[in-house]
């Protein structure tokens, strides 16, 4: 099946405009537009090179090592892959639940991480966009830009993400290849000494957390006009919920909503997610497309992540962000907003969320104290979900009567959202560039329709020099005939 | 009591499981071992807004990373602040952490170098290529005369 704009008729009499990186070791975006002689955008693609090989790298190896080697998967989010990895090696070793010090241990660690990515993208990828407008002067379009003319908010943005980092590195024992968690539980606790410093800290956290929350009101505010159009597509909502409905970014059942915000699935257990989702494959990306099978591939597609999120809970168990969930989903008037630059705001709804269950975790003495592990019979096969900062992520293993992985499948929160992605690059394209002269604002648009959604396309590698952006305009028979190199 | 602030920093990039991308941090692993006096040790999968933090109260910061397209085994430059985020990616680049700490900090970055050693195949599960381990030696023989004698950085440089 084809969605509007994705597929064009008669491709080979259309220009063609590519923003692609060079190099496909770290830049694994590239989006393709084909234009026609009036300049309509007649076909519009976001192609994503998914990290192929890794479930290879993983297979064949003991199943403890699991959990630390998935993290060299990802250097942006290598905390959720710890802890999706640990909790799938968890059903394997019949340690589900885990102990009370453990599970909360590990939450301290995930919402940690929660924190930390958040506020880097808000910061330091999104917010120039939005406090300077799409096609702005390109040299002020990053933090640099933001500290000139916010100094506050840039300074905010770095510390935050520094304290998620403390609150990782005092849980897994280190920034990079932590060990903490692992099948069966933790194995360390919070010392006495990490739990004076992060408690010193955590109000203020709480503190610039809820005045992020604000900055994003007053932007949306500002310019509804942009806001609430701006890649706006309906589709479906996916994602953990506890079971009183409660959002939970760390363990829950999945959860479907329609477009418009009715239940389709609810109570489905993380351990039987591939009777519900199937991946569609398309033979011009190496990224599948994931959809509900009750819909098909046509209507079950979804949204992940935290526009997903925030409404798909039936309420968020903690005071400040609750408040500041319920004025979001008064602001839709009854409709579930699908707007793409409304994830920016439900972003900072989750990140005053994270900063709170951390401060609600710093009273609680089990992280200091308690069991770490435990056991019971034997499995050869789990499934570990959590809630990423970008979306749902899945983490499947079977193991074989040696200890060793035999059977690994990964889905990602990138690949979850690929077909709202692509949605968000058409709806775009057709708003905003169709019919006019190509320019770098223009096609800023793309991109920012993109960073909302805040895909994860670096899988821990990023040799130096590998990053340029090339734009390049080709006439029907393939010639260049404008090329742009942005590093 | 804690001595003296060590007064280089060296942050070393890259990511073990991916062939050559594992230069930075085996060349930082090595460093580690041998503990010198005054010098910081640091290692991450990428560059990111925090590390400007962590420059703080150095005399000088050593970036060191896998690079493609060098000439010889390695290349030493000097790098200025400079803003710059890429378009698909969290990371950030060498001169755009000099930058954050400029903003964020408001004072001048320390001097900053860039160590970049030669690597050509960054696939998941691959080992350093033959050539990439070669030209590890080679930046190790020039850290080891770097560290050891810091006011001569400038005479090392090698940048093409």
């Amino acid at each position: 099946m084809s969605f509007e704009l994705e597929t064009a008729e008669n491709r080979e009499n259309l220009r063609r405009v590519a923003i692609e990186p060079v190099s496909r070791v770290e830049g694994h975006g590239k989006v393709t537009l084909l234009i026609d002689e009036h300049d309509q955008v007649r076909e519009a693609r976001l192609h994503i090179v998914e990290f192929r090989g890794f479930e290879v790298f993983i297979q064949g190896r003991p199943y403890w090592e699991v959990p630390v080697m998935v993290q060299r998967l990802c250097g942006i989010c290598p905390v959720s892959h710890h802890l999706a990895a640990a909790k799938a090696l968890d059903i394997a070793v019949g340690a589900a639940p885990v102990t009370a010090s453990a599970e909360k241990l590990r939450r301290l660690m995930h919402y940690g991480q929660i924190l930390q990515s958040h506020a880097l993208h808000f910061f330091h990828l999104s917010s120039p966009d939005l406090l300077f407008g799409f096609e702005s002067d390109v040299a002020r379009r990053n933090i640099v830009g933001v500290a000139a003319a916010h100094p506050e908010v840039a300074r905010q943005g770095v510390l935050l993400r520094k304290f998620g980092q403390e609150v990782i590195r005092a849980t897994a024992g280190k920034k990079v290849h932590g060990t903490g968690a692992v099948p069966g539980g933790m194995n360390r606790h919070l010392s006495a000494e990490d739990h004076a410093l992060l408690s010193r800290d955590i109000h203020q956290i709480v503190d610039w957390s809820r005045a992020a929350v604000e900055l994003v009101k007053r932007l949306h505010r500002a310019d509804p006009a942009l806001y609430d159009v701006f890649g706006t597509f309906d589709s479906g909502f996916m994602s953990l919920v506890r079971s009183d409905g409660a959002m939970d970014l760390y363990h829950g059942d999945l959860r479907f909503r329609d477009a418009q915000g009715r239940i389709l699935r609810d109570h489905v257990p993380d351990q039987d997610y591939h009777e519900v989702i199937s991946e569609e494959v398309k033979p011009w990306s190496y990224m599948k497309f994931p959809f509900l099978n009750d819909l098909g591939p046509e209507a079950g597609w979804y949204k992940v992540g935290p526009l997903a999120r925030v409404q798909n809970c039936d309420f968020i168990p903690t005071p400040l962000a609750e408040a500041e969930r319920r004025e979001f989903v008064d602001y839709g008037q009854g409709r579930p907003i699908h707007a793409s630059l409304a994830y920016h705001w439900a972003r900072m709804i989750e990140m005053l969320h994270a900063a709170e269950v951390i401060r609600g975790l710093l009273d609680d003495p089990d992280l200091m104290s308690g069991a770490l592990l435990t056991e019971g019979a034997h499995r050869r096969e789990g499934v570990g979900i959590i809630e990423a900062p970008r979306g749902t992520l899945i983490h499947h293993y079977r193991i074989g009567e040696d200890d060793l992985v035999t059977m690994c499948n990964l889905i990602v929160s990138t690949t979850h959202n690929n077909q709202a992605m692509n949605s968000a690059v058409r709806e775009v394209a057709k708003r905003y560039l169709s019919g006019r002269t190509l320019t770098e604002g223009l096609l800023n648009h793309i991109e920012v329709a993109i960073r909302a959604y805040d895909p994860c396309l670096s899988c821990a590698t990023h040799a130096l020099g590998q990053m340029p952006l090339v734009v390049e305009l080709a006439g029907p028979d393939g010639t260049v005939h404008d090329r742009v190199v942005r590093d | 009591m804690e001595g003296p602030a060590p007064r280089v920093l060296v942050l070393a990039v890259g990511n073990e499981s991916r062939g050559d991308d594992a230069l930075g941090p085996l060349l930082a692993r090595r460093l580690e071992e041998l503990d010198l006096p005054g010098v910081r040790v640091l290692a991450d999968f990428q560059l990111q807004v925090e590390h400007a933090l962590e420059m703080d109260g150095a005399a000088r910061v050593l970036f060191v990373d896998a690079a493609r397209g060098l000439a010889g085994p390695f290349s030493l430059a000097p790098v200025a602040p400079a803003a710059g985020r890429t378009a698909f990616s969290h990371a950030l680049a060498p001169a755009a952490v000099l930058a954050v700490f400029e903003q964020v900090l408001g004072r001048p970055a320390p001097p900053a170098w860039v160590l970049g050693v030669a690597g050509e195949s960054f696939e998941l599960g691959e080992g350093l290529s033959p050539q990439s381990a070669a030209a590890a030696e080679q930046a190790w023989a020039l850290l080891q005369r770097l560290l050891a004698r810091a006011a001569d950085w400038d005479s090392e440089l090698t940048a093409r």
